[in-house]
């Protein structure tokens, strides 16, 4: 497969530190929920670096969005955060991914775990199962450290009756917050997510101790290992 | 920054997919891959990657032996140098459209 | 050819003061981490370090002999044959001459090799006359894990992968014998300066 052109039609800021871009990209045959695109960046004298990012938008959805998170002396996110306009050109490549994806044929339940920009994947699942007029039961159970990273609050604001959302803060909640805070350990993944006995298919995305952590602590409480998949983020830059 | 508390960076199998598509012609991610150390078999998009080597290594989930290395060098002259080392995969089985066939 | 991106540069940074071999970039004060595999947890109480293969005695040493070894401080820069340079790391380590001293090689060649299964191949030439160490320390601390520790190999005049983390040990050998990234065509020698990233250019 070979690299497209992805034209920026939009760009516009997640939460304090991600961005949103909105592509039209040459050719586009479409995607399925969970799946990631390639994008390359090449300087004058040649340089290449490219990253993979998670789609956020729907299916249903003719251009593609991704959500890009801000990381500490990265090369690839500053530059999509600060410097990318509307009408530049990137290249592409993509949809990539037969086995992190969601369709609404899959029914449910389905539980989503996402820690901080893991969400992403989710973003695109719960925004499809919307579209769709699914009636499958989704739970997202979303670890992040503050209330003001919280990515997606336009998806996750709309969902629908069969769609359950709890937020869960390891550095600082909101004033009487009553619900999960810390780590995401045994104790909180019993209380909160789908149990075994429902037989879930289980999706966990986020970074790489926090998912091999959670994907333990799901087995230890009875989740069958290939109910559930998982998806590492790195913290590449 | 990696410190000692945190795990290596190793990622899914899924972050090399996009790599090999400039070698085979489908996505492999959902290709179910066995390692030839173990017979520990998974969909290669969930097995091990170590992206941050001079060339992509994925390991084995179950015994971490390497099952594929891949790198991709572009040149000035618009050619790139593929490696691909595929001798830890065993047994790599994929589900594709049969050539021909009507759906 | 891919297309150019409008204002993108990335973040290499070069020098101009003739210490940057071809090829490389300035990584400033960063130091990336590369692995090709999982950060092996070391238990320093059955930790050993051994000079064996082609010699006349296997010589070896456990943590505690390992650190009762003279040290000496080392200030060398690093080249990454991912492209990256590092200037004026700090190291503490064991010249690779006092390790060797006394043996009876019966190889121009050596192995090192790792914890977690890595190997590179080296001249045996390379590891004497002050060019090589074997370190546990770094920035004057001691060497951490995801670095190399306990210990590593130390080869700063050729490309960084030859210098192996979590080394236990070094073994002659007869013939040159291609070790983990060599088998997968990089160079079996590995000069910066002559830009010697693969094997047959």
């Amino acid at each position: 497969m070979s690299w497209a052109r992805a034209v920026v039609r939009a760009t516009c800021p997640e939460s304090a530190g991600a961005v949103r871009l909105v592509l039209e990209v040459d050719g586009w045959s479409g995607h399925v929920a969970g799946q990631h695109v390639d994008l390359r960046l090449t300087a004058e004298d040649g340089y290449t670096a490219w990253r993979s990012y998670s789609i956020a938008s729907a299916p249903q959805q003719p251009l593609v969005s991704l959500v890009v998170q801000g990381v500490d002396g990265g090369e690839v996110s500053p530059y999509l955060i600060s410097d990318v306009q509307e009408g530049d050109v990137l290249e592409l490549r993509g949809p990539i991914g037969g086995h992190f994806v969601w369709r609404a044929a899959l029914g449910g339940p389905v539980q989503l775990i996402a820690g901080g920009s893991g969400v992403v994947p989710f973003l695109s699942m719960l925004e499809h199962h919307r579209l769709a007029g699914s009636d499958a039961e989704v739970r997202l159970l979303y670890a992040l450290r503050n209330p003001q990273d919280v990515l997606g609050t336009g998806v996750l604001g709309q969902v629908g009756p069969r769609v359950q959302v709890t937020y869960a803060y390891s550095r600082s909640a909101p004033p009487g917050w009553q619900g999960p805070t810390g780590r995401l350990d045994a104790g909180v993944l019993a209380e909160h997510v789908c149990g075994p006995a429902a037989a879930p298919q289980t999706f966990v995305c986020g970074p790489t101790g926090f998912v091999e952590a959670v994907a333990g602590a799901l087995v230890q409480l009875g989740h069958v290992p290939t109910s559930i998949k998982t998806e590492r983020y790195g913290d590449a830059a | 920054m990696t410190s000692i508390d945190t795990p290596d960076r190793r990622l899914d199998g899924n972050a090399l997919a996009g790599p090999l598509l400039e070698l085979f012609t489908i996505d492999l991610s959902a290709a179910m891959a066995t390692c030839v150390h173990c017979d520990g078999t998974a969909p290669l998009g969930e097995q091990q990657l170590y992206a941050d080597a001079p060339a992509l290594v994925l390991r084995c989930r179950d015994c971490t032996g390497v099952l594929l290395r891949y790198s991709a060098d572009s040149h000035s002259t618009g050619i790139a140098t593929v490696r691909a080392d595929l001798s830890g995969l065993r047994l790599l089985v994929a589900h594709v459209p049969a050539a021909g066939a009507s759906r | 050819m891919s297309t150019t991106t409008r204002g993108f540069s990335g973040r290499r940074r070069q020098r101009t003061d003739g210490r940057l071999p071809p090829g490389q970039y300035d990584v400033g004060d960063a130091f990336p981490v590369l692995s090709a595999g999982p950060t092996p947890r070391v238990d320093l109480g059955t930790w050993d370090l051994t000079v064996q293969g082609q010699v006349d005695h296997v010589a070896r040493w456990t943590w505690e002999d390992f650190t009762a070894l003279p040290h000496e401080d080392i200030t060398v820069d690093l080249h990454c044959v991912t492209a990256w340079s590092k200037f004026d790391t700090r190291w503490r380590g064991v010249s690779l001459d006092t390790l060797l001293e006394g043996i009876s090689p019966g190889g121009s060649f050596v192995s090192a090799f790792c914890d977690g299964g890595y190997t590179t191949n080296l001249p045996l030439a390379d590891l004497t006359g002050g060019r090589a160490w074997a370190v546990d320390g770094y920035g004057g601390a001691p060497l951490e894990p995801v670095h190399g520790g306990p210990v590593r190999l130390l080869v700063p005049h050729l490309y960084l992968w030859k210098s192996a983390k979590w080394l236990r040990g070094i073994a002659v050998t007869e013939h040159d014998e291609p070790g983990f990234w060599e088998r997968f065509g990089y160079h079996g020698y590995g000069d910066p300066w002559r830009e010697q990233r693969y094997a047959g250019g």
